[in-house]
C-alpha cells in the first residue's frame, strides 16, 4: 500500500516538472492523473489498488463513532436506572486476528464498545478475556463483535 | 448562520458535560472496579471530546483562531483512553481483587489461577 501512495506521489510530481506549474493546484492535478494511471494498471501490483483500503479505514472510524455514541447511551442508561438489574461476567472470546496490530486496534474498539471491556489477552493472543457489564446472551455479544469489528479490520488488513 | 454555529457550540458542550456527570455518578453507583472502569473508560472519553470539539468550533467560528491541538488532543484522547481502562482493570484482577458477587460468569478465574501457579 505505501508504495502505491509513494509511486502516486511520484507521479505527480513529475507531472508538475512537465507542465511547469509548482502550485498546489498543479500538485492535485498530477495527483488524480496518478490515480487514474495506477488504477489501469492495478493488476501489476501485489497488494490491492489502495484506495480499497483506505475506504476500509473510513468505514471502520464511522463504525467506530457509532459504537462509541451506542456505548455511552447503554452507560447512561445503567447509570442512571433506578434498578441496579446488571449482571456482569467475564467471558473468553477467540480470534482469528494474527498480528499484533490488529489485536491491539480489536482490543481497543472492544473497550469502547457497549458495556465490553478487554481486561486480559492470553499469551498467544488467541484469546480475549472481556468484562461485560450486563450478560444477557454471551454468544450473541461474541457473533456481534465478530461480525462488525473484526469482519472490518480483516477488510482493512487483507492484502 | 451565527445562530446554527452558536446552538452547535453549546450542544456539545452541554453533551459533553452531560456524558462527564454520568461518568462520576457511575463511578459512585457501580458496585466493583470493573463496571467502574466502564463507566470511566467510555464516557469519559466521549464527554471530553464534545467539550474539545466546542471549544474547537467556538475559536474557529468567534476569534478566527484555528486551532489544530485541540483535534490531536482528541486522536491522543481516543488512543489512550481504552488502553487505560484496560491497564488498570488488568492490574486490578493480577493483584487479587475480587469481582462483585453479582457476577454470573468468570473465566478469567482459571487464567488467574494459572499464572499463579507459574510464578510459584
Amino acid at each position: 500500500m505505501a508504495i502505491q501512495i509513494l509511486l502516486n506521489f511520484f507521479i505527480a510530481l513529475i507531472w508538475m516538472f512537465l507542465s511547469i506549474n509548482f502550485t498546489g493546484q498543479g500538485l492535485i492535478i498530477g495527483y488524480l492523473l496518478g490515480l487514474v494511471m495506477l488504477y489501469i494498471m492495478r493488476n501489476m501490483f501485489t497488494s490491492r489498488f489502495y484506495l480499497h483500503r483506505l475506504w476500509a479505514v473510513i468505514k471502520l472510524t464511522c463504525l467506530f463513532f457509532k459504537e462509541l455514541w451506542l456505548a455511552n447511551i447503554a452507560v447512561v442508561k445503567i447509570a442512571l436506572a433506578t434498578k441496579n438489574t446488571m449482571e456482569p461476567a467475564f467471558f473468553e472470546y477467540p480470534t482469528v486476528l494474527e498480528k499484533d496490530w490488529e489485536v491491539t486496534l480489536l482490543s481497543s474498539l472492544i473497550t469502547l464498545t457497549p458495556g465490553t471491556i478487554v481486561v486480559h489477552v492470553s499469551d498467544d493472543s488467541k484469546l480475549l478475556y472481556i468484562h461485560a457489564i450486563d450478560i444477557d446472551d454471551v454468544d450473541a455479544t461474541i457473533r456481534s463483535i465478530k461480525d462488525s469489528f473484526e469482519e472490518a479490520i480483516l477488510e482493512v488488513s487483507r492484502s | 448562520m451565527m445562530i446554527l454555529i452558536n446552538t452547535l457550540i453549546i450542544l456539545s458542550i452541554a453533551l459533553g458535560t452531560f456524558f462527564i456527570i454520568v461518568t462520576a455518578i457511575g463511578l459512585i453507583r457501580f458496585p466493583d472496579v470493573y463496571t467502574r472502569a466502564h463507566a470511566a473508560s467510555k464516557s469519559a472519553t466521549l464527554g471530553v471530546m464534545f467539550i474539545l470539539i466546542g471549544a474547537f468550533i467556538y475559536f474557529w467560528a468567534e476569534e478566527g483562531v484555528y486551532n489544530p491541538r485541540l483535534l490531536l488532543g482528541i486522536l491522543f484522547l481516543f488512543i489512550t483512553g481504552p488502553v487505560g481502562g484496560h491497564l488498570m482493570a488488568r492490574a486490578a484482577y493480577f493483584s487479587g481483587v475480587k469481582p462483585w458477587k453479582g457476577t454470573v460468569k468468570d473465566d478469567l478465574k482459571k487464567e488467574y489461577d494459572r499464572k499463579k501457579a507459574c510464578e510459584k
